[in-house]
Parts: C-alpha cells; structure tokens; sequence
C-alpha cells in the first residue's frame, strides 16, 4: 500500500503514488493496533463489512474518533465477501425507498472519490433484457420506475441494436433497454480503500473482537467485547448477518430477522470477456435482481447469484447441481461461454430481513443506530448509508472537527482494465501467473496496515491463486511466503505432528 | 543451471514454457544448427512439472538412466545450456501477436520479442476444485497434486496430515507416494466413475497402503469453515458417506495451459483445449508452432520430449528450406460424443516433407466400435477399438494424405 498525503498528487498513473510517506513512521505515529487502555471513543462500529467500512470513513472524516469492532479475523468476511461486484444506479430499487435514497447518494459519492483512493471503475452499463412475453411486459413499468428513481437516461432497446452491441448474445433475446450507469467495481480494495483511510485518519481496527454484551449509562456505552472492553458514546451496529444478534445483545430489542439469502457465482476465465460487453440483467422479480452476467474488473466474467433463503448465517457452501445450471443458464444467455474455462465457484450470503426496504433506526436516547436489512445492495449504497447516519448523529455530541486535508492511503490496483503493479519495473517478479500477482503485491499487504490474517484476506487484497488454476502453480510458493503471518497457516508448522 | 543474460529483442525461436518439450525442442534446434534460440520460463527455474515430481521413473529413453523427476528436468536444462540454449526464467509472455511478436513481464519491467518462429509449450494444470463442480464450503486445505508436489518436494512444507484423494488417475496414486514423503496419510481415495481411471493394475496399490477407494461417488460436498473438516458424498449404495479428514487433493483430470492461447489470435481447439495444428505443428498463424501436452493432455514426460525433438527437426527444417506448394487442406470434424478431440485438427496437402505420421483420438467416454473416418462420402479409414479416456489411440494419417483437394473429414464411432 501507498500513502499520499494530498489528494491532488494521486493521478491515474502508478508512478506518481512513489511519493510515499515513510510507512514505519506512519504506523508508529498513528499506532494502527493499539491496545492502550484508552479505549474511549466517540463511535463504535460494530462489524467490518463494506457497511462499516464506509461507515468509518464517513465518520472519522467528519471528525469523530472512531473504533472498528471485528468478530472475524479479517475485515469483509460475512456478507461483503462475495457478491456481484456492481455499482449500482439504483434504477429497480422501490422507489421513495430508504434504499434507492442510500444507492443514488453512495452511487454518486462513489465517482467523487474513486480517483483519488485510486480505485477502479468500469464504465459498462448494463443492458435489462427480456427473454419472454411475459418480461417483455415487464419492461415499461421497470423504465417508468427509472425515472422515478432519477435515473433518466434508460432508454429502450430493439433486438437488433442489442445484438449490435452484443454480439456474442444468444439471438433468443426479445428486446429491453439499457442503464448507461450501472458500473462494475472492485469489491474488496473498495471497502478496504474505505477502512485504509479511516485508519490513515485516526480510525481504529479491533479484529477478533466480537461484541458480547453492553450497557448505555445515559453518556456512554460500555461495549464488553471478546477482547479488551471498549467505551463509546454512541455505538451504530452494521453487523451484517448478525445485525439482529447485535441489536439483542446491546438495546434487547427485536427490530428484524435476518434470514440469510444464499447466492451462487460461477466466474469463467479471462478469456470469456472478449464475449461480454455491458453488465447484462434479466426483468428482477421481487426477491432478486436474478440472474447476471457480467464481467469483473478483474477481467473474468461472473454468472450469478441465485437466491436461496436459509437459517445458517455461515453456511456459504455452493452446491454442484447449482452451480452446472448457472454455467448452462451463462451458456444460454453467451452461447459462447460454452467453450470458456470455468475458473472458481462462491457463495455468498445476503443480509436479508422480513422487509423489503433497508431499516436504519436512530435511538436517539441511548446514542444507538442499527443499520439493518442493507441485503444486496451495500456495495452501491454503503457511501449513501454511512452519509445518512452520520447525519442522523450528527445533531448529538460529536467531538472533534471535520478533517480538512485527510490522509488518502491508495491500496495497489488489481483491476485487468487499468496498470498494475507487473507492468511496472522492480517488482519482484510474478507470483501467481494467472491473476498476475508480483512478489511486492504481496510483501507490501503482508507488511502494510491491516494486512491479513488468513490466504482469504490475502486473496481479497491481491487476487493471488484466485485464478484459472486456483493455486497449481504458486500455492507453495505462497505457503512459504506467508509463513508465520496466518492462522490457520497454509502449511503445517514442522514440529505439528 | 539457468543462463539469463540480456534479454535481445530478436531471435530465431522463442520458446514459450521451459519444461520437458520446451527443452527438448531447444536442444534439438541447437543440434539441428539453429542459432539464437531462446527459452521463454515464467518459474525460478525452468524444468516444468518434472521439478516437482519427486519419483521415478524419468529419462530411461532420453538419458538411458532411471531418473527422479527434478533430476531430469535438471537434466533438461543442462542439456539445453550445453548446446546453446538460452533460457530467461522469471519471465513471463503476457501476449502473443500475430507473426511471432511476443509481449514479455520480466522482474526488471517489460519487453517484447520478435522470434521468426514461436513455440508454445506451456503444458498443462490440472482441473480445479470448480472445474470439476466439487460442492460445498471453500476452507483451507484444498489442493491439486501439483500444488502438494510443490510444497512437498520444493518448499518441505505439509499443507495436511490426513487427506482425502478426489479422483483415481495416475497422478492421484503418484500422490500416495508423495503424502508418504512427508508423513502424510490419505484417508481416502474417492471416484465418480464406477471404477478407477487409471489402469486397473494399479489398484492393489490402495490395498498395500491402507486407502480405502470409493467409486460412483455422487454429490461431493466439502464441509469445513476455517479449515476443512469432512468431505461428504453419495457413496455406490446411495447412502450419505462423510469421512473426516482436513484435506482433500484434487487431483488430475490434466487441462492445457491455455491462457495466452486463448486470448490470442490463434485458433483453440474446443475439444482439446489446446491449440489447432497441422501435422507438422504448425498453429493457424505460421509463425507459432506448438508441441507437448498443450496439444492434448496429458502424455508422460518421455513422449512430450519426443515430441518435442520431433518438432524441432519439423521447425529447423522449415527454416532452412525453401518454399513449399500447397495444394490444400484437410479439416477434421468429429461428430460423435464419445471423442474429445483429434490431434493434429487439419492436414496441410503440400510436398513439405516430416510432419508427423500417426494422429493422437482422445475420448471423454468409454467407447467400444468401429472408429470410423469418412470424407468426400467415402469411408477413408475404419478400425475396431476399445478404450477409455486418458487411453493414448493413435491412427495413421497417411491415408488422408493421399487426397489431393480440399476436404472435410468427419470421425465417429460406430
């Protein structure tokens, strides 16, 4: 990872992010994991996903002194850890819906700061298609939903200027329109881009801290935690999966259920995106976006998710039948596909609630907000939902000042579309061949703040042996290289019997 | 063992892949008295799959010695040194262009290269956990044999202690002797197929090591959230089987190394996953030929250095010759299910001479018949066979070549 203390020196071009600021020197002045005993804060996020990542930023930026409690070992591993990758315009969403106000704010702040976190985008669009009668009917009220959402600039579609802009599409397509700003965007390094600069900016990170218990005394809340105790004065759960759990162990109140939606992914490899072009989305229904086909930033193409209800806020496991008919209903849609590597498989889970709207609630007499119900849209909307409840606390009592010339740590970009780190001299040479990964990729995550505790945080943050061939080639090198840094290590200790 | 120099902006053959076919072919271009031939090897070292593949039996054929894997590709290379070859590790081929201009990664930035002739020996992988549609959770512990080879045999490292063996092909029991090397005991070997992949000879092998096989698998499922824990299925009798274990190998079931191919301008053989050749190698842009296992996985070492040093004598003999006529070509089609892929996939009809004699039939299922070839309406070949996939077949291309037009031929099993 890169520091760059001011915003303007961060330009589109790799070399320039070279201006660094010493990084020993800036952990020991900022102290990243300190566990001193003053642990007292203005706001304690509960959970680490894109949610609470933005959350911290927002809220360090606008001055308050915040902490990052983690139950997991690495940050985005419940819900943020697997999802389509879309930043979304927010055209389908319910309109006059906390929701579509949350996607179209964050959607808009979101190409407001991409450039200076050095974060990638991909301007695609998206096409909405219909493949029946029945979709096709579908489609003007979906457009007319646009529009009341904001979003002005759909416009229909006949089947022929769609297969011109699509021509690897299956000719089954009747006709749809297209959102010229639906965008794809890098999961991961967004969040963690998000977290790096509330961190860069005073934030602080508690991994492995799960919250048990609380108690507010009308001032404060004392968190009581797995790890050391935390005092707050105001406390926003976005706890994800376990958003309701939370809100029963801290204000003993029943808001929501969440019962975790399931999505399977299949991706194909890289050379599948020469077929794809916009993101390509069917009519949604009322549970789900259905079924997309897309690319990534990182060049793949992505086939998902389903939507399958369940109790288990862990049991992200995907199922072989599954995961043929996504690859079938991929071939469908891109006949093509049919002659394209399958490169991985994921699972992801949705927070979903008994509601169909997200359900943030501000308790003002006990400094309190649970951040609820954010299902499949947190990516798109996390910006927008942090932005709202930072003003929802605003009228409390949040000490500090608005950061004036906040520090903007830029993490190494991984999209195939932009310049990465092995074009570039003195990288150590590649890693992982398929993703592309240098040594210093991974030397700089390993070394740099919030590095990873596990090889899914280690994927996360570089990609390595995330490719075609899923580890064949640089596992042991990768193994070797991470000894004593994850737990569980790849690799057994020597003395383990 | 490796000579990188500076690397030059020309050369006469760049050599994509630096194991056993890449190496062969080199050394042999340098017998054959081609100047200035490069080998192009992303790893630290170059080699190939042999490295890592700490057992015998390797190079009887090539060196009349009974070998361990890393010491013939150790072999390789020396050999390949010996006679002249340059080889640049750590130096990977982004793209190939069209005429033989390559883009080029290499620690110190980036290169290009323009070769008068490309070699693509980028070998093979094995299927991954997704490619073979393995289901259920993604913990720690999940590894090809190739992935395992290299911990074990390169690095000294055990990723687990009791793991299951997710197929049954050679490589899944060649990875019963390398868990031994470390202490490493498979707690099982588990199939989809009714029987092993592999031949059946082998089978007593699981007995004397205590493996226990299970076949007709359905439904395998990972279980596992940190680390894997169990992996479960739907055993012959089509009851629930859970076995315990905290790893499983995925083993075999060899792909092409196909990336750069297949975001080239070359042509990809769907059926083989590897490049469309003639019978002298040659891919549909003149300037890249390819050999080894990318053409059809996966053969042993000792036939991809075969195949190697026959098409070097192919490429030396190209370069040095003059022009050929070429009065057509022939284009094969396969029309049955049960056949993967025939390999070389067309025929140029010219007076070059020394393309290759025999063509390699890969099937996908058991197949029991007449193999039959017919073109033009006329049956040109018919033989009886009876094999299985993974099985080498191989068929006489002479008799295609006597046609004198244009044609299409069409395979299938009757």
């Amino acid at each position: 990872m890169r520091l760059c203390a001011d915003a303007k020196s961060m330009t589109s071009s790799l070399t320039d992010f070279k201006e660094n600021v010493d990084l020993d020197q800036y952990k020991a002045d900022h102290s990243f994991n300190r566990k001193s005993h003053e642990l007292d804060y203005d706001v304690a996020i509960v959970g680490a996903g894109v949610v609470g990542c933005a959350m911290a930023r927002r809220l360090t930026l606008d001055g308050a002194k915040v902490i990052v409690l983690e139950k997991a070992s690495d940050v985005l591993d419940g819900a943020s850890k697997s999802n389509s990758a879309i930043l979304h315009t927010g055209f389908d969403a319910p309109p006059g819906s906390l929701e579509q106000a949350c996607i179209a704010r964050g959607y808009e702040e979101f190409l407001d700061i991409f450039q200076g976190l050095g974060l990638p985008i991909l301007k695609t669009g998206a096409l909405v298609l219909a493949w029946s009668k029945q979709q096709q009917e579908k489609l003007e009220a979906l457009i007319e939903k646009a529009n009341k959402n904001g979003v002005h600039n759909v416009r229909m579609l006949g089947k022929k200027e769609i297969l011109k802009r699509e021509p690897h599409l299956s000719n089954q397509v009747l006709d749809g329109f297209e959102v010229p700003g639906e965008c794809l965007v890098d999961p991961w390094t967004t969040a963690h881009a998000y977290l790096l600069q509330a961190l860069a900016n005073g934030a602080q990170l508690q991994r492995k801290t799960e919250v048990i218990s609380g108690n507010f005394d009308g001032a404060t809340w004392q968190l009581e935690t797995s790890q050391t105790n935390v005092r707050a004065t105001h406390v926003i759960n976005c706890a994800g999966l376990y958003g309701d759990w939370v809100n029963h162990r801290l204000i003993k109140e029943s808001l929501f259920t969440v019962t975790p939606r399931k999505g399977q992914f299949v991706v194909f490899d890289k050379a599948a995106s020469s077929l794809v072009s916009s993101i390509i989305l069917p009519v949604p229904t009322k549970t789900t976006k259905g079924v997309v086909v897309c690319r990534t930033v990182f060049g793949n193409v992505l086939v998902g998710p389903t939507a399958e209800d369940q109790d288990s806020k862990t049991d992200s496991s995907t199922n072989a039948d599954t995961l043929k008919e996504l690859v079938a209903k991929g071939i469908d849609i891109f006949p093509e596909l049919k002659n394209c590597e399958v490169t991985s498989a994921y699972a992801g889970l949705r927070p979903a609630t008994e509601f169909q709207d997200y359900l943030i609630r501000h308790f003002q007499d006990r400094n309190y907000v649970s951040v609820g119900g954010i299902r499949s849209t947190g990516l798109s909307a996390s910006l927008g939902i942090a932005s709202y409840v930072s003003e929802l606390i605003a009228g409390d009592s949040l000490q500090g000042l608005t950061i004036e010339n906040p520090v903007i740590p830029v993490p190494d970009r991984l999209s195939e579309y932009h310049l990465r780190d092995w074009q570039t001299p003195d990288n150590g040479g590649i890693v992982c061949h398929c993703e592309l990964v240098t040594r210093r990729e991974i030397e700089n995550v390993l070394q740099g703040p919030m590095a990873p505790a596990t090889l899914q945080g280690l994927k996360r943050r570089t990609r390595v042996c995330m490719g075609r061939c899923q580890g064949f080639y640089c596992m042991a090198e990768v193994a070797k290289m991470t000894e004593g840094f994850f737990n569980p290590p790849i690799a057994l200790a020597n003395n383990e019997q | 063992m490796n000579n990188n120099t500076v690397l030059p902006d020309s050369c006469s053959v760049a050599i994509v892949g630096g194991g056993t076919s890449g190496l062969a072919l080199a050394a042999e271009l340098r017998r054959q008295g081609v100047d200035n031939v490069v080998v192009l090897e992303r790893e630290k070292d170059a080699g190939g799959i042999p490295r890592h593949c700490g057992h015998y039996p390797f190079g009887i054929l090539e060196y009349g010695k009974l070998l361990k894997g890393p010491d013939y590709a150790r072999k390789n290379v020396e050999t390949a040194v010996k006679l002249g070859v340059r080889i640049f590790t750590e130096t990977s081929v982004t793209a190939l262009h069209p005429n033989g201009k390559l883009s080029l990664s290499t620690p110190s930035g980036l290169a290009q290269l323009q070769a008068k002739r490309v070699v693509l020996s980028t070998g093979v992988r094995e299927s991954s956990r997704a490619q073979r549609f393995i289901g259920g959770d993604r913990p720690l512990g999940i590894i090809t044999t190739g992935a395992l080879q290299s911990m074990v045999y390169l690095q000294g490292i055990r990723p687990f202690r009791q793991p299951v063996i997710f197929g049954s092909e050679l490589v899944s029991f060649s990875s019963i002797s390398t868990c031994r090397h470390l202490g490493i005991n498979p707690v099982a070997m588990v199939e989809e197929n009714d029987r092993i992949v592999a031949n059946l000879i082998v089978q007593p092998y699981l007995t004397l090591k205590g493996v226990p096989l299970f076949t007709r698998v359905k439904s395998p499922k990972i279980i596992g959230q940190e680390k894997v824990e169990a992996i479960e299925f739907t055993d012959a009798s089509g009851h629930l089987k859970n076995i315990e274990t905290d790893g499983i190998i995925v083993s075999g079931r060899f792909r092409p190394e196909s990336a750069l191919l297949r975001m080239s301008h070359l042509e990809v053989d769907p059926g083989s996953g590897g490049p469309v050749i003639d019978q002298f190698g040659q891919c549909t842009d003149p300037a890249y030929y390819s050999t080894g296992n990318l053409l059809g996985p996966a053969e042993t070492s000792s036939w991809c250095w075969q195949e190697g040093v026959k098409t070097a004598k192919r490429i030396a003999q190209e370069l040095s010759a003059p022009e050929y006529d070429i009065s057509g070509s022939i284009q094969f089609k396969i029309t049955d299910q049960a056949i993967a892929y025939v390999v070389p996939q067309r025929l140029t009809l010219s007076d070059r001479p020394g393309g290759m004699t025999q063509m390699l039939v890969g099937l996908c299922k058991p197949a029991k018949g007449f193999l039959e070839a017919v073109g033009g309406g006329q049956k040109i070949w018919k033989s009886r066979i009876n094999s299985r996939p993974m099985r080498r077949i191989l068929m006489p291309l002479d008799v295609f070549l006597k046609t004198e037009t244009d044609q299409l031929v069409e395979f299938s099993i009757s």
